[in-house]
């Protein structure tokens, strides 16, 4: 349906040369793309893939002492960027083509009120008065749905929420009628409700105004919800671009292939139940109210979590979904007693662990380990990784040699080199520190092993390796595993019960594929209703 | 309010160094604090009034109660009250203080802004070259260079000395001149390097990136951005930089011979004078914590996150 | 699924193999990359001659700094001694004159790195000292916290200098009661910078990990916290070290310092001042060498923190 459309933007052969001394010559190479007039591309891709420095050099937003584009050209409705003034792209930027971030919580300048953000685009590019400015700013944010654009017109970014905000930048974007919109990610940083709200905004604009759109994203949910052609970039190289049914449905390029694989399905595997098992870890009633003042203030307190009743039996994970605020990661630093909750009781088998003393709780922390989201700040840094895993037990009484032939050990069971014990953090990828840090908890022998979102920072691909690891682990191990994460496709492929939180709460707490079947509670519904490319089943491809 | 509230227990601590200060040193206070030359009959006079023989909690209850009277005792070096005393040096010190303020403000903040924009050229090294030497070298070291280059070589200034505003503006300001760029130019290092720091910092901040992809042109995205943002890290080490104006101030006004605080000070201590030397602690700490807390108080202009 | 698992095994390897290349190419040791910091590489040889010439004042063709030649007193410097000095020698040449009182000026200047350096380090040295552990209780035992903030920041509030011009005029002045008198109002900004420290590392997930598997307060201290005090802490140990060897300078110059008859760049200038319009050699050298030093120091200090931990500079 695009090309016999009016093509926007036309890059071709675009390279971008990386400063030296790093590791590769360009961040982008050879670059061929178009988007044309009411038309969605998406540029999808891992991290370190280039897709953000394609936007950026559209734009001309390049940091100028570390990025230069070296070959190719970018056209927009004609005319070359790539040699235009720094005084001509700027006349270009927002009135012809304008940029939306992943950040709605950083885009914003914090100490200038929203309406003012927006007035800036029109003082800098038309010649309006103060009314008709002030006009045509209300009509924009209507259509972007904010409610009571008054109000919010001299609010600052900080009263407003992470959605609303991105609305504002929307707003911005948008107010001079741009023929092309680059969108950076622009709902990565959001719950998945906002986040099905501001595609659908986008949509809707995009075809109101006839604006073509450069849409990057890593997340082929979203790829499915909103492209109609899709570019897949890889090491600075877009290796494979079609329409969005050739390229999810029939890909070509072996990367491609893998990455759509990769993306977990909304449809849980089929998993046996263990309901004879011996229940690892049960909770009642357990609670946390964070309060904050001192003697001074007034104190103010806030309910992270109340009346949370699970259990986990042995050889079964359970999983905690909820978005961010509904105090999942809560529960999970309680259980395991980095944070004292300040309700309820904690049994591990039968010991009861929610109010036992710091002194106490030493003799019970080999019993629970815990695995956190960020793998590049869970490793310290100046030790070498083998110090990091035989730490636990030789706190715990065993020998260092003991420990060290435990930890090869171990080291195979994650899939890395038991030689690599004796290396830095920094000599590994992510991926592989998360390995690092499932082994490290694994050497203690654990009953129950926590999972705080420990894959929702890894690429798509990664991510995949490192949720089979995890099932695998607790197969052979028999382990009890507490999953916590927001993405429902991970919690699909790894949970056998599922709890679903909000506002503190447990709404819904069941068997994970009837959860997934019939959801009971309207909150799972409506956010089963907005993940993204629930209409689509990803690697149909392989079993053709 | 609760910042207020949080000052008043540094006042306070304050207070209570100052009083403790005299009474840990070995020997007999009331003697130390009539001074070398004190008489036994002042240094009963002292025990008495001070309530020496009574425990350490009740003398520092009349401390106390003193000193919120604004009664802060008699200096028998200058066999005066040592309010009065300091109420007659003020101006001296005041007038410094100011001038050398808005010289400061004046350069190091517009030099700041230039450095951090032109990060990494010889503009910006030449600004940072200059903030640590400014750093570096003695604030008397600095006003005897300018006394011997511009009073004694080029004769455009007096060499030393000060005339009340009362006496004329331009007599008054003629003499301050020199006094203030000295004691601005350790000012000026500190100022001009934390406007680089924060602005350089704000540059690197998500919404410069929006206000440049608005097309916003450069000085507009540089001062209604970057430096507007960058304000209250740059006002807070204005406020703390006051620490650094008061211990110039009291060489200052030795070198240029100002009948300022700054001079009673070392007067008062060369003088083993200790009522004045307590009572000039308190002042210049009390109007230090003071103007931190006026400074904090415009946070919440600068910044709508910030609210009290 | 098998052809799947495999695809994922191929391109994933791949994935991973770029990442940690990256991670690993930029890398340099510390070392190289202080060598490679021109600061540091100007500050620390500053820094070393000065200690050089501290160590070896009497082997630098000085007399006695304390030696009272009434005959030759106010010479410019180059003025040669004709007759015989106290200590026999014949030929002397006064290389940066003489003050008020005949001593020679130069040998008073080599002499006063000495105390310079001495102040420097000993300040620097005592406050890291009881700053790191106030601030590592304050970091950790909360209850502890309030009550020494509330005392750190009434110290604060008291002008550095203000506070140690008090507490010298107190006792009787010598060298330790003056590095005391400096050490103090040093201390609070230590004990905030580490407490700081403290406060951000144990929010961060390695240290959380260790408390997971067992690890006891004091070899979490040791083993986790410890190590990211060290490049803060040096950095603020060289900043100290300056603005130290100025306090000294100031108290001495204002005649609160040292005793004057102690040769220190401070009390020279204290004593040049009175002639300072016709002989102004006598704050000239001193105040050269003081600034020299100082911005050695500073240049030092800056050079490690950029090389260590950029972040730093709004910390401080």
């Amino acid at each position: 349906m695009s090309l016999d459309t009016e093509t926007v933007l036309t890059v071709s052969g675009l390279t971008v040369e990386l400063p030296k001394g790093t590791d590769r010559r360009h961040a982008i190479e050879e670059i061929d793309l178009h988007v044309g007039q009411r038309e969605i591309l998406c540029l999808v891709g891992e991290s370190g893939s280039g897709k953000s420095v394609t936007a950026h050099s559209v734009m001309g937003l390049l940091p100028k002492d570390q990025l230069t584009a070296v070959a190719g050209s970018i056209r927009l409705e004609g005319e070359e960027l790539r040699q235009a003034t720094e005084d001509r792209l700027r006349d270009l930027r927002c009135t012809r083509m304008s940029m939306i971030f992943q950040e709605p919580m950083t885009a914003l300048n914090p100490v200038m009120s929203c309406g003012r953000q927006i007035d800036e685009v029109l003082q800098t590019h038309t010649s309006l008065d103060q009314p008709a400015r002030t006009a045509k700013i209300l009509d924009i944010m209507e259509q972007v749905h904010l409610p009571d654009p008054r109000r919010l017109f001299s609010s600052y970014p900080h009263q407003l929420s992470g959605g609303q905000r991105q609305r504002i930048m929307i707003a911005m974007a948008l107010v001079l009628d741009p023929v092309l919109l680059i969108a950076d990610e622009p709902t990565t940083a959001l719950d998945v409700t906002t986040q099905a709200q501001i595609l659908q905004l986008i949509k809707d604009l995009q075809e109101r105004h006839d604006t073509g759109v450069l849409f990057i994203t890593h997340d082929f949910g979203v790829v499915a919800e909103i492209a109609d052609r899709v570019a897949v970039m890889q090491w600075g190289r877009i290796v494979e671009q079609g329409t969005t049914e050739q390229v999810l449905k029939r890909p070509d390029h072996p990367y491609t292939k893998m990455l759509i694989s990769s993306v977990p399905s909304l449809v849980p595997r089929h998993r046996e139940t263990r309901r004879a098992e011996p229940v690892v870890l049960r909770t009642e009633e357990l609670a946390m109210t964070y309060s904050q003042g001192g003697m001074f203030q007034s104190k103010r307190s806030v309910v992270a979590a109340q009346d949370v009743n699970i259990e986990i039996r042995r050889g079964e994970t359970l999983g905690i979904v909820g978005e961010s605020g509904s105090g999942k990661t809560t529960v999970a630093r309680c259980i395991a007693r980095l944070i004292d909750p300040t309700g309820g009781r904690i049994y591990i088998d039968d010991d009861e662990i929610a109010r036992v003393s710091v002194g106490q709780m030493r003799s019970h922390r080999r019993r629970i380990q815990i695995v956190f989201q960020d793998p590049y700040r869970s490793l310290n840094p100046r030790r070498m990784v083998g110090a990091s895993i035989i730490e636990g037990p030789m706190n715990f009484g065993q020998s260092r040699d003991a420990a060290v032939a435990r930890a090869r050990e171990l080291m195979g069971l994650v899939q890395l080199d038991p030689d690599a014990l004796d290396r830095y953090p920094h000599q590994f990828s992510g991926g592989q520190r998360q390995r690092l840090c499932i082994a490290r908890a694994l050497a203690m022998e654990p009953e129950l092993l926590i999972a705080d979102e420990a894959v929702s920072a890894l690429d798509v691909s990664v991510q995949a390796q490192v949720m089979d690891l995890l099932d695998d682990i607790r197969i052979q191990l028999d382990l009890a595993m507490l999953f916590i994460t927001h993405d429902l496709r991970v919690a699909a492929q790894v949970c056998d019960r599922l709890a679903v939180m909000s506002a503190g709460k447990v709404v819904e707490y069941g068997d994970a594929a009837e959860i997934f079947a019939n959801p009971s509670h309207e909150y799972t519904r409506a956010l089963f209703s907005v993940a993204p490319g629930r209409d689509w089943t990803f690697g149909e491809f392989l079993t053709d | 309010m609760r910042r207020l509230a949080a000052t008043i227990p540094v006042l306070g601590m304050v207070a209570l160094f100052v009083f403790l200060m005299l009474r840990m040193t070995p020997g007999d206070p009331a003697a130390v604090l009539a001074g070398d030359n004190g008489t036994p009959q002042q240094i009963a006079e002292i025990r008495e009034t001070l309530g020496l023989d009574e425990p350490i909690l009740v003398q520092l209850g009349i401390w106390f109660g003193d000193l919120l009277q604004g009664d802060l005792g008699q200096s028998y070096f200058f066999k005066k009250d040592v309010t009065e005393l300091i109420l007659l040096r003020v101006e001296p010190t005041v007038a410094l203080a100011i001038t050398t303020l808005v010289i400061t403000v004046l350069v190091a903040v517009p030099i700041g802004v230039i450095a951090a924009y032109r990060h990494g050229t010889w503009l910006d090294r030449c600004v940072m070259g200059f903030s640590v030497f400014g750093f570096s070298v003695p604030v008397f070291v600095v006003g005897y260079i300018l006394i011997y280059l511009f009073a004694m070589q080029f004769k455009m200034f007096p060499v030393q000395g000060y005339k009340e505003l009362a006496d004329g503006f331009w007599p008054f300001i003629h003499r301050l001149i020199l006094p203030s760029i000295t004691l601005s130019v350790i000012y000026i290092a500190l100022i001009a390097r934390i406007t680089r720091a924060s602005v350089l910092e704000v540059l690197g901040e998500d919404y410069i990136r929006t206000a440049y992809a608005k097309g916003l042109p450069n000085r507009v995205v540089l001062l209604r951005h970057a430096l507007r943002n960058a304000a209250v890290p740059i006002v807070t080490v204005i406020g703390i930089g006051v620490a650094l104006l008061i211990s110039g101030v009291v060489v200052t006004e030795s070198v240029y011979n100002i009948p300022g605080l700054g001079r009673l000070t070392v007067d008062a201590v060369l003088g083993r004078d200790y009522p004045t030397i307590q009572a000039v602690i308190l002042v210049f700490s009390g109007v230090y914590v003071l103007i931190n807390l006026l400074i904090d108080l415009t946070y919440s202009f600068l910044d709508p996150r910030i609210r009290y | 699924m098998s052809d799947l698992s495999e695809l994922r095994q191929q391109t994933a390897g791949l994935v991973d193999a770029a990442a940690s290349a990256d991670a690993a190419a930029r890398k340099l040791s510390i070392w190289q990359r202080l060598a490679r910091n021109q600061s540091v590489v100007i500050g620390g040889a500053v820094m070393a001659v000065m200690l050089l010439v501290a160590i070896m004042a009497p082997f630098l063709g000085t007399m006695d700094p304390a030696e009272i030649n009434p005959a030759w007193r106010n010479k410019v410097p180059g003025t040669e001694l004709t007759d015989t000095a106290a200590d026999g020698s014949q030929g002397w040449v006064y290389r940066m004159g003489t003050d008020t009182l005949g001593r020679d000026t130069y040998s008073r200047v080599i002499y006063g790195t000495r105390v310079s350096l001495i102040v420097g380090l000993s300040v620097a040295g005592l406050s890291i000292a009881i700053g790191l552990v106030v601030g590592l209780i304050s970091g950790y035992v909360r209850w502890l916290d309030g009550i020494i903030m509330r005392v750190m920041d009434g110290l604060m509030a008291i002008p550095g200098i203000l506070l140690a011009i008090a507490l010298v005029s107190l006792s009787s002045a010598g060298l330790d009661t003056v590095i005391l008198a400096i050490t103090i109002p040093e201390v609070p900004r230590v004990v905030r910078l580490v407490r700081s420290i403290v406060l951000s590392i144990r929010e961060e997930p390695y240290v959380e990990a260790a408390i997971s598997v067992g690890t006891r307060l004091p070899l979490l201290l040791i083993r986790h916290v410890l190590p990211n005090t060290v490049a803060p802490l040096i950095v603020m140990g060289t900043y100290i070290v300056a603005s130290a060897i100025l306090v000294e300078a100031i108290l001495s110059f204002l005649g609160v310092g040292i005793p004057p008859e102690i040769p220190t760049w401070g009390n020279i200038m204290a004593e040049g001042r009175l002639l300072f319009r016709i002989f102004p050699h006598n704050i000239l050298f001193p105040g050269l060498f003081l600034a020299v030093t100082v911005l050695a120091v500073n240049m030092l200090g800056d050079g490690l923190r950029d090389t260590l931990d950029p972040r730093l500079e709004k910390r401080m």
